[in-house]
């Protein structure tokens, strides 16, 4: 692994598992030998909120946070919320980005100037300086049959972006997750893995 | 935290600091929860052989403190920066009389009010105080520090700080930890009075006592390796401290730095050696320029909140363009800015008890002196029925200065305080209230629970931080020993009654009080009971139910026939709270089973 850190800025709304997923990413990085940081914001942000967690992991690690644009990957629970981060991917990064959209509460009262975005993922790609992975977590997890594993969905599909043994993704979330869901982890890692792979090969 | 080699574990900042005193030995721990503290003595309660306990507010966890460090017991005390500013009063005494077990005070600072009033940078208040302080830098010096800070407190016989801030505090680093040491408890009271009697005859010496030790720190601090001079190169030197050395040391590798862990008493004698060694020195640092003042005291020319800047949080991206503006990089950093995407503002939960009491609010009109908690949250819109928010307590008190001053009477003037929050401060106003019988009305919103920080106990929960079951106080217990003579309890998911209620103790001559009790929709369990469906046929585009600021309540796309918007509720959502039902005039909103049952 090269000098500089690899940046993985996780993104979702309060609710979404954002903060799980970040455990098990920065518990890979710990197995895989590295030196580990990650910073996120508790409090207010869980009423509802916009939710990040920022994970840097290499040789050696000193700020808790990513700079601005220098995102490897920015993986978004949210459609919203992947245009909000898209610009944080630096060139040659990705965006692994679920289609789900979750409308904040709005009533007609509240004449925000800014509307819930239409095609927000088709939006990113523009503003994005790496390729946008968009992904159909909730048709996923439908199969699955358990809408609880959409973190591992997302995990499976950031999984091909880094530079760490599959393996040693398995191993991990098999021993972070309960027991009985296991095996469903593991077909949900695995289903992500093979958006991305398809995606590319489509590019 | 996460299993890695035996001894290495990855932790947050809090459980680091929660581990690196348990090593030291401390076996007694007392705090009021704010983000972001609270996660500290949550850890150290799991620890084997401690105590550890919630107080009611930070003054009484400091002086609860304070008591079992004199009977020789090593004592650890946790609060928010503001919770410090309670906790001054014995503080600023404390440091005269000096500790019998060694004593940390942990302040957690929250530069950029991620979930505070304001920001303001402890390291002054130590230095107030005339107490040593520690700003750790990452996960593994906040414990390091933490351990340190036991036995700097027994050696130079003080009270020491350990300040940290939301990233040290949220952020998660790899740490290397110890053998949990023996917890040392002290024996019984040991009666000095000429050391713990601070009345002037006594206190005159201690002071004395205190400028003898800071000198004595001084020395320490500038031997004490944690502040850490490395001579690279002599263009520049750079004095840092807390989270702002991890950005500088990663922008510019090649500088020399005197890396401070101890900012005071300040290594004066380590900041001179970097002085002459380099041409120009800088200093970065979060908030308020308090080691560049301190370098100047010391003599030393030095650059800082020219460049930098004082409000908020530094990160890689500030720190570089101060740089930039002092000439020491060749280019900016060009800041990446996105698209405006619709923002998601925090919002009181779906089934928040608190929603009936300010729909109440809105409905009688009423000038609303708030305070701190989930609660404050109603000052955004639509609610907008909360209409002050200074500190922990102060609804009561502005409310009743403003009735007494007001010449021209227009609207109910109502305090509205949580239950904590209560307990923590409102207990002296409310007794104001009533020896100046001032015309207010004092709702008190009663979750049963500290809500905001994560659902901690609190005087009326009746169990404590370790799952013993205690005595709990009944708020309006309190509120009729006070001698106040008007007092509803309201249930605020029935809101005609509500606002019956709230009418009828606005009306009361002097003051009166409104128990809005109702448990908390996320603690100790999440609330769920049948939720509730919008017939989009019935709907007539009133908007009524989007006024109570639901977010389970949202625009469904669909229009009326007059182009006004029908609402669409998320079952997933709704808790079935009924709010919403009783304020919509046309019934359009209907329990989700009759829906599914015609349709099945």
């Amino acid at each position: 692994m090269s000098a500089a850190p690899v940046n993985v800025l996780i993104v979702g709304v309060g609710g979404q598992g954002v903060i799980l997923a970040s455990n098990i990413l920065c518990e890979v990085a710990v197995r895989a030998g590295l030196d580990v940081k990650k910073s996120e914001i508790h409090g207010m942000s869980q009423r509802g909120g916009v939710v990040t967690s920022h994970v840097r992991f290499g040789e050696r690690v000193h700020s808790p946070l990513i700079a601005s644009g220098q995102s490897d990957v920015v993986l978004a629970f949210e459609a919203a919320e992947a245009l909000r981060f898209a610009h944080e991917v630096k060139l040659g990064g990705a965006l692994l980005a679920s289609t789900q959209t979750l409308q904040p509460p709005k009533g007609p009262e509240r004449k925000d100037s800014v509307k819930y975005p239409e095609d927000p993922l088709g939006r990113a790609k523009e503003v994005c300086h790496g390729r946008v992975v968009p992904i159909e977590t909730q048709k996923i997890v439908r199969h699955l049959g358990n809408p609880k594993v959409t973190n591992t969905v997302l995990l499976g599909a950031l999984s091909t972006s880094l530079e760490i043994p599959e393996q040693l993704w398995r191993d991990t979330i098999s021993s972070m997750v309960p027991p009985k869901t296991v095996e469903l982890n593991l077909k949900a890692f695995e289903r992500g893995r093979q958006v991305v792979v398809v995606a590319d090969l489509t590019v | 935290m996460s299993a890695t080699d035996k001894n290495r574990l990855l932790m947050f900042g809090n459980e680091a600091i929660a581990y690196g005193a348990r090593e030291a030995g401390c076996a007694f721990a007392a705090a009021y929860p704010g983000t972001p503290s609270t996660e500290i003595l949550e850890t150290f309660s799991r620890l084997p052989g401690i105590f550890a306990k919630w107080s009611p507010n930070e003054k009484v966890a400091l002086e609860v403190g304070i008591g079992a460090s004199l009977t020789g017991t090593r004592t650890l005390v946790t609060m928010k920066h503001v919770g410090v500013n309670v906790a001054m009063d014995p503080l600023m005494t404390f440091t005269y009389t000096g500790v019998r077990g060694g004593f940390v005070l942990v302040s957690a600072d929250d530069p950029a009010m991620h979930s505070s009033q304001n920001e303001q940078d402890n390291r002054i208040l130590a230095k107030f105080a005339k107490i040593p302080v520690f700003d750790p830098s990452d996960s593994q010096e906040a414990h390091d520090f933490t351990r340190l800070a036991f036995e700097v407190s027994e050696r130079f016989n003080t009270p020491v700080m350990l300040r940290e801030t939301t990233r040290i505090a949220h952020a998660k680093g790899l740490v290397t930890f110890g053998e949990w040491g023996e917890p040392v408890r002290g024996e019984n009271f040991i009666r000095e009075i000429d050391r713990f009697v601070m009345m002037p005859l006594y206190a005159k010496p201690r002071h004395t006592f205190a400028e003898h030790r800071t000198l004595e720190l001084q020395k320490y601090s500038n031997e004490w390796e944690g502040n850490r001079l490395e001579l690279n190169g002599s263009e520049l030197g750079i004095i840092t401290s807390g989270v702002a050395w991890n950005y500088i040391r990663e922008l510019m590798p090649d500088a020399s730095f005197l890396k401070v862990g101890m900012p005071w008493p300040f290594p004066a004698e380590k900041a001179r050696q970097l002085a002459e060694h380099c041409e120009r020195i800088l200093v970065v640092e979060e908030l308020e320029p308090f080691l560049e003042e301190e370098a100047r005291i010391a003599g030393i020319a030095v650059e800082g909140k020219k460049y930098f800047p004082r409000e908020g949080e530094l990160n890689l991206d500030n720190v570089a363009r101060g740089l930039y503006d002092a000439g020491l990089l060749g280019s900016a950093p060009i800041p990446v800015t996105g698209e405006p995407v619709i923002p998601r503002p925090p919002v009181l939960c779906a089934g928040c008890p608190h929603r009936g009491i300010y729909m109440a609010l809105k409905k009688v009109n009423a000038d609303v002196y708030g305070d701190i908690g989930c609660y404050t949250l109603a000052a955004l819109p639509p609610l907008e029925s909360l209409h002050t928010c200074f500190c922990m307590g102060a609804s009561i008190g502005n409310s009743i200065g403003a009735k007494l001053s007001e010449r021209d009477p227009k609207h109910p003037q109502v305090a509205v305080i949580g239950d904590g929050t209560f307990f923590h401060s409102g207990i002296t106003g409310l007794l104001d209230a009533v020896t100046s019988n001032a015309n207010v009305t004092v709702v008190i919103v009663d979750n049963d629970i500290t809500a905001m920080t994560g659902g901690q106990e609190n005087p009326g929960t009746g169990r404590d931080l370790m799952g013993n079951s205690v005595p709990s106080v009944k708020i309006e217990d309190v509120v009729i020993a006070l001698g106040v003579k008007h007092l509803a309890i309201a249930d605020t998911y029935n809101y005609d009654k509500t606002v019956e209620q709230l009418k009828a103790a606005i009306k009361h001559e002097g003051p009166s009080v409104v128990v809005a009790r109702k448990a908390c929709a996320l603690f100790p369990k999440k609330l769920k009971i049948d939720p509730f469906v919008v017939k989009t046929d019935l709907c007539n585009g009133c908007a009524a139910c989007f006024r109570i600021g639901c977010p389970a309540i949202s625009n469904s796309g669909l229009t009326t026939e007059k182009g006004l918007v029908i609402a669409e509720i998320d079952a997933d959502t709704c808790t079935g709270c009924t709010l919403c039902v009783q304020v919509c005039p046309v019934d359009a909103i209907v329990p989700l089973g009759d829906i599914e049952e015609v349709t099945a």
